[in-house]
């Protein structure tokens, strides 16, 4: 069975009412889709406000792991990286 | 008509859906005084929030923000209390279809308590059976062979987004349904939704080259009367539409509107006890499609007599300079005697009408723009 990676998760404003106004949690994956997974089951609803049914980030939400962004939720993790979830500057 | 409700000795409350959030109206037992409280989901783009008349508790709002997906918010405690659902609205894994958001939401029928339907944009079709907390597609319809013919691409779609609206249950016969989509038309089902087909015969779709085509049409509104449910009416695009069943050719009831201000809108209200008594909203639908009141006169038009003739009513309501749009699911009725009818528009005022729209008042005003207005 695949060690659980213990990652620390940074959430943005619009995601806050899942996490009780926590900005930082902890979730546990080896790739970023195992992450976004965990953060589902402990904030119900959360994944399907970020990905879609098809899989795909939505369009005005960015993931960076360490500071650099990912396109997609294959990106593996190691223990104690860091996943930066950000609602994108847009409209008016 | 059928035997009508007192208005005395009940407090109405009117769910107004903006695009930033949640706002209740109630009104004193006469209907005379409104008093508005909220937000509720402030932020939140809130599409359509409806009641659920069967058990008189439960209201579900379909909502999403700029950046976050859709979901479905729930409180079985009239607004006090919301839980998101477990499940949302969304196609099948890889089937390369997104659910933009949850647009319309119909209660179930009324041997089917917990059962709930929603409708979504691009088009899409999906049913709830508790209450609203996890929802399923409705394969018949979102599977369709024909769907994409009927409906057209996902990327091919009205500027805000394509719509499976007007989810209407036949209170005779929980399983025969009628859906309207803009664009792709009316369609019946009357297998519980297993399989579909297009009723849209004799209505125009002025924007397709096809003569008659059999569906693509633009459908804004339609509604059944509960107490006569052969009878329906349409808002189209391209005009007001009557359709007596089982005839399968709807009567175009647009020449008896006024020229100077025509048969376009969206929105479209029918008498809680009268199938021959509706409104409309008229907005201008010339040249550029402006969508605001013709002239700057906003007025709502009665008829009752099926929509043979129509009576304008305007008392209360601004006289000039009033570029109102409503849109489909913003104007409502309640079922009292008189009936009040309601509509919120774009720039946030809530109009009412106690008097079966003879006289109107703003109940509120400075809102967000407003989605949907409802009666709970």
């Amino acid at each position: 069975m695949p060690r659980a990676m213990p990652v620390r998760v940074l959430i943005p404003g619009p995601l806050r009412s899942y996490t009780a106004d926590a900005a930082v949690v902890s979730a546990d994956g080896e790739s970023l889709d195992a992450v976004v997974g965990d953060l589902n089951r402990r904030y119900p609803g959360m994944r399907f406000r970020v990905i879609d049914e098809q899989g795909t980030i939505r369009r005005h939400i960015k993931f960076f792991v360490n500071g650099a962004q990912a396109t997609n939720l294959e990106p593996r993790l190691r223990d104690n990286d860091e996943v930066m979830i950000v609602c994108a500057l847009s409209g008016g | 008509m059928a035997q009508a409700k007192t208005a005395r000795g009940r407090h109405l409350t009117l769910l107004v859906a903006t695009r930033k959030g949640l706002w209740q109206a109630r009104s004193d037992t006469a209907r005379r005084s409104w008093k508005l409280t909220g937000p509720q989901f402030l932020g939140h783009i809130v599409h359509h929030c409806v009641a659920d008349p069967r058990d008189g508790r439960t209201w579900l709002a379909a909502a999403r923000t700029g950046h976050l997906g859709p979901t479905v918010f729930r409180s079985i405690d009239r607004g006090r209390t919301w839980h998101e659902a477990k499940q949302p609205p969304a196609f099948r894994e890889g089937s390369g279809r997104v659910v933009d958001h949850t647009f319309w939401l119909t209660p179930g029928h009324a041997s089917q308590p917990g059962t709930w339907y929603a409708g979504t944009s691009p088009q899409g079709l999906f049913r709830s059976d508790d209450g609203g907390a996890s929802w399923r597609g409705v394969d018949g319809f979102n599977e369709h062979p024909q769907r994409k013919a009927w409906c057209g691409g996902d990327q091919d779609q009205t500027p805000d987004g394509a719509k499976l609206h007007s989810v209407l249950i036949d209170p005779r016969n929980a399983a025969h349904l009628y859906i309207g989509m803009s664009s792709g038309g009316v369609f019946e089902s009357i297998d519980a939704g297993a399989s579909w087909r297009p009723l849209n015969r004799g209505v125009r779709a002025d924007f397709i080259p096809t003569p008659d085509p059999e569906y693509g049409h633009d459908p804004h509104c339609v509604r059944l009367h509960p107490l006569m449910p052969d009878r329906l009416y349409q808002q189209n695009h391209c005009g007001i539409y009557r359709l007596d069943r089982p005839s399968e050719r709807w009567q175009d009831l647009s020449a008896a509107m006024p020229k100077s201000v025509g048969a376009i809108g969206f929105p479209m209200v029918l008498h809680p006890r009268d199938a021959d008594t509706l409104w409309v909203f008229p907005m201008d639908g010339s040249s550029v499609w402006p969508r605001v009141s013709p002239g700057g006169k906003a007025a709502v038009y009665r008829s009752v007599n099926g929509g043979k003739s129509w009576q304008r009513q305007a008392t209360g309501l601004p006289k000039a300079q009033a570029w109102l749009t409503v849109k489909r699911q913003a104007m409502t009725a309640d079922a009292l005697a008189p009936a009040g009818v309601y509509f919120g528009t774009t720039s946030g005022e809530v109009w009412g009408s106690r008097d079966e729209g003879r006289t109107w008042k703003s109940l509120a005003a400075h809102l967000p723009h407003i989605y949907a207005v409802e009666v709970a």
